[in-house]
Formats: C-alpha cells, structure tokens, sequence
C-alpha cells in the first residue's frame, strides 16, 4: 500500500495523517493486510458467511413511541444551535 | 440512426410506522425541529439500535406483493460516509443479504399494454435528517427529526425504456404500496423519493454509460428530468463526445440536469455488517402470517372489476388506481346496483368535482350511499340522467338525502303520457317550420325539437318518450 492510498483512507475516514506518522502507518496497515491475506488463503468452499460471531437472532420491538421530547437539553450539548436546529459549519452541495 | 434509453429505478419508500427503524421516537410528520431525535437518533455513545418489528413486516409485506423471495436470513450493514445530517458517520443499510430478493411489477402503458419490469432487490435502511442551507449565513442548520426514519429502497432492473414507462412504473409503486398501507408514497412530502438511473444505446448494443439522476420529487418531473437527460446524452454522442458517469441533479425551474457539485472522489462506502444488530432470521409461520392479511392488490382487483362488473380495462384501471377511489366504487356500484353507470358517475362526475375542490376521495362531500341512491333514482326513472346531474351538486353543497332533494325541488321526472302529449304538441305549435321539415323526412330536426321540449319541462319531461312521441306524431 502506497502513500496516496494512505491518503485516500484518511479522507474517507476524515483522519489527519501527518507526513511524520505517514511511514508507521503505512507499515501497520501493510501488517494488517498481511493477516488478511494469510486469513483469506483458508480454504472457504462451502462455509456459510457469517454476519455476526453470536449464534442468535435479532429481538424486535413493537412499534411503539417510547421517547419522550428532550430537544431542549440535546440542543445544549452542542457547541452551536440556533431556533432549534444544530448549527454545523456551512455545508454546500 | 436511432437511439435507445435504457432506465432503472431506485425507489425510497418511508414506511408508515410510529416509531423510527432504530428507536421508539415519533416520525409524526411536521414537529418542531429536533423535537423527534432522542439520544440514539443523536448518535450518543453507548447507544444501541433494537429493530422496529413492524417496519420488517412491512417490508416481507412489499415482498410478497410484488412475487420476491423474501431474505430468510437478512443482515445490516453499515454504509459509511460523513454527512453532518447523518450523526452517526454511516447509514444502517443492508448491502448483500437484502430482506426482498428478486420480484416483479407488471406497470400499464398508456395504450392499455401492459409490460413486465424486475425489481432487482428491496432492503430496509434508515434516512438521513435534514441540512437547511439558506437560513443561516455562514452555518447550516441540522434537523435530526427524520434521522431514522424507517426506508424500504426498491430497486429496478434496468428494464425501462422511456420517461413514460418510468413515470408508468412509480404509478404503480405508489398504487401498491398505498394499497399495502406500508406508506402514504406523497411524493412532495417526501414519503416517495425517485432516483433514475439513464444510459443510451443504439438498438442491441452493450449498455452505455449511464448517469444518476438524484432526488426528483413528482411524477412530471420524473418524466422530464429523464426525457433531458436523455436528449443531452444524445446530443453529446452525437457530438463524438463520451458520457461521464456521474451523478445529476435536477433544476425543475430550468428544465436541466446538471452535475453534483463536491463529489470529487467517488464514492467509496466501505459498507461492513453492523456488528451492534444481530442477523433476522424470518420463518416460514410469520411469512404465511403476512401472506395471509395481503390486501386484494391492484391487479388483481383491475381483473376482478373487469370481469365481476364488465367494466373495459380502461375504466377499470382508473377506479383502482387509489384503493380508497376502488373501494368508493364497489360501494356505489353494490348499492346501486348498475356498475357501468356506478363507473361513469365515480369517474367522470365525481371525479370532477374532486379535482375542482382539490379533494381527495377520503374527503368526498358526497358519500357513496349518495351517489348510489341518486343513480338508483336515474334507473328507476324517477329521474333523468340531466337532473340528476343538478342533485349531484346539491348532494356536493351539502345536501344529504337524493330523495328529498327531488321532492322539495319539484325535479321528479314527468312521465304521465298526457302530460308529456301536451308538451309535445306545444314545442310542435311554437316550432312551426321544424316541425314541417321533419315532417318532411328532415330527421336532424328531431334532436332540436327533443330540445325545445326538455327546456320547456325544465329537464323534467323523459327524453325517451318526448322522443318517440314526437315521431309518432310528425312521421314523414
């Protein structure tokens, strides 16, 4: 893995990967690949994916309102808001 | 040398259920901003989703409408991207093991043909809040309330060929998922939103490169938005130029497409399974459970009304489009006892009157008892067809019961031979030269001289016996 990979991974997860850091990075992450590739050498003819390690089923719920309106207190959690929306550095499509 | 569209679709539905995909806040349409976001809906640490149970009914019900496998075993996964509307940094969505597996919709073509369009796959996935854009100078605005909101996304196969047969294919999306009360499908509210995917290509060649479309909100713009893009494309091949695969959005003021600003590296979800939400497993019992309490489908209701009441195709599709406009019919026609004119009134009167006030069938100011009653008394011949038309809008006033408004207005239907001899040989001592001319084998005359007596008796008199009298006396 080269460094404009590096670099395109660190956008996408919205990390800030010093030049510094780039070499140790690039070789962990190489590491880690590594494993994968050994991980997917094993010879998986006819084993079923599994999506989740437990062996259970998802619990639904009723649908039901259960919460209650607590916009007030979430709203002043938030370093900005204004008439009741979250205020977020200007987004523009 | 002629070009060929070739279009998919990929529908979102909001299912109508009471309490978010994820969480048990409120999706109410219209509350205050943020009102209807709790701490999970906020993304806070530590919270957990636990699936809305009816939201996956509601989706197994889509499935089996339209004849797909249903995911026995179905998996969400997380699709990730950074969007400050979307506090979680990704969207629970379903990528490989999809809870609606390949089916099919039949649409109907505006010339009473009808065609087959796949649906590729259906999957459940929360949407996202709202970024507003305009109110703030230098920041924007998040409202969190339909952060979860329960999503079913239906896919198309690439089987449409033109703006129409697309436009055709959401019709009968919103018919069947309207008919499912799985969602209300208001386009302009946003309960149905429309993504088209368009390519060109010449007659039998490989598929072209298409471009994505995002976001129209109406049935017309569907239609528009694709017949552009289409033209645009043809206009750049034709050019020598290539179509870049990209995604558009749609200017309804200007009738253009253009290309989405910011998105400069392709997208690139990393989709993985949500580790926080376990595998559904659906068994065959809930399956058959569902099968069972499926509603009468469009269709299948079309053929029924069709074959059960004798009515043409045509009119058929019409009264079934809305399943509350189905069921006002069946109504009508069940009490009435005519079906053809129970169809006629329904399509045509009533139908005009409701597109005057803006209206929907759900809020008709005439009942169907009404209106089953009022052309009772046209079959009846209490009656004529004309005044009956002069109830119909009384009954649209307010009015509430047919036979006291004929009563108390005098409009009974005069049918007394004598009477009517009287005012046939009236209209024939007044109309001196017409009659003549009939007299004469003139036969066109016989409609004005029909005419004259109707307006005499004001629409009272029946047409049928003015007409045979006056034939009877004024024969050549």
């Amino acid at each position: 893995m080269d460094k404009s990979e590096i670099d395109k991974i660190a956008k996408l997860a919205r990390l800030r990967v010093s030049s510094a850091d780039a070499n140790e990075v690039t070789a962990r992450i190489g590491e880690i690949l590594a494993m994968i590739d050994q991980m997917q050498a094993v010879d998986t003819e006819g084993v079923e994916p599994l999506a989740h390690p437990l062996d259970a089923v998802l619990r639904l719920r009723a649908d039901e309102v259960t919460e209650v309106d607590h916009r007030d207190e979430l709203l002043a959690l938030a370093p900005a808001s204004e008439n009741g929306l979250y205020l977020v550095p200007k987004v523009i499509e | 040398m002629e070009w060929e569209a070739v279009i998919g679709l990929e529908v979102h539905v909001q299912l109508s259920t009471r309490s978010k995909l994820f969480s048990g806040t409120s999706t109410a349409f219209g509350a205050d901003p943020n009102s209807q976001a709790n701490i999970y809906d906020l993304a806070m640490p530590g919270t957990l989703p636990v699936l809305n149970g009816e939201a996956l009914r509601m989706a197994v019900r889509f499935g089996l409408a339209i004849d797909a496998e249903i995911g026995r075993h179905s998996v969400f996964d997380r699709k990730n991207y950074f969007y400050p509307d979307l506090p979680k940094g990704y969207q629970t969505s379903q990528l490989d093991y999809p809870i609606v597996g390949r089916g099919s919709i039949v649409i109907n073509l505006e010339d009473g043909s009808e065609k087959r369009i796949g649906v590729t796959r259906a999957h459940m996935e929360e949407d996202a809040g709202k970024s507003l854009h305009e109110e703030f100078a230098d920041a924007s605005g998040i409202d969190l309330n339909r952060a979860g909101t329960p999503l079913l996304e239906i896919v198309s196969d690439p089987d449409l060929r033109s703006a129409r047969e697309a436009v055709a294919y959401l019709k009968k999306m919103h018919s069947i998922v309207r008919y499912l009360g799985i969602s209300d499908g208001d386009m302009s509210q946003g309960s149905m939103r429309c993504d088209a995917n368009v390519s060109i290509r010449r007659p039998g060649a490989e598929l072209g490169t298409r471009t994505e479309i995002k976001n129209v909100n109406s049935f017309r713009f569907v239609e528009k938005a694709i017949n552009f893009e289409i033209r645009r494309q043809q206009d750049v091949l034709e050019d020598g130029g290539t179509i870049i695969q990209e995604t558009r959005l749609y200017d309804s003021v200007r009738d253009v497409t253009r290309p989405m600003r910011g998105k400069e590296v392709a997208n690139d979800y990393r989709y993985f399974p949500e580790p926080d939400l376990l595998p559904v497993e659906i068994g065959e019992d809930l399956i058959e459970q569902i099968r069972a309490e499926l509603p009468e489908l469009p269709d299948a209701r079309k053929q029924r009304f069709a074959s059960e009441y004798g009515l043409s195709g045509y009119d058929a599709g019409v009264l079934i489009a809305a399943r509350e406009m189905a069921d006002y019919f069946e109504r009508v026609a069940k009490r009435c006892g005519d079906a053809k004119l129970a169809a006629n009134w329904v399509s045509v009167e009533l139908q005009a009157l409701l597109n005057r006030e803006n209206l929907d069938i759900v809020a008709s100011p005439v009942s169907a008892d009404s209106l089953a009653d009022l052309i009772s008394r046209i079959r009846d011949k209490t009656i004529s067809g004309k005044i009956a038309k002069t109830v119909f809008e009384q009954l649209a006033a307010g009015s509430e019961n047919v036979d006291e408004i004929i009563e108390r207005q005098g409009l009974r239907q005069v049918t007394d031979e004598g009477e009517i001899e009287k005012l046939v040989d009236r209209v024939i001592a007044e109309n001196a030269a017409q009659a003549q001319q009939l007299r004469d084998g003139k036969q066109q005359v016989l409609g004005y001289l029909v005419g004259q007596a109707m307006k005499l008796s004001r629409g009272k008199a029946n047409p049928a016996q003015v007409n045979q009298l006056l034939r009877d006396k004024l024969k050549p």
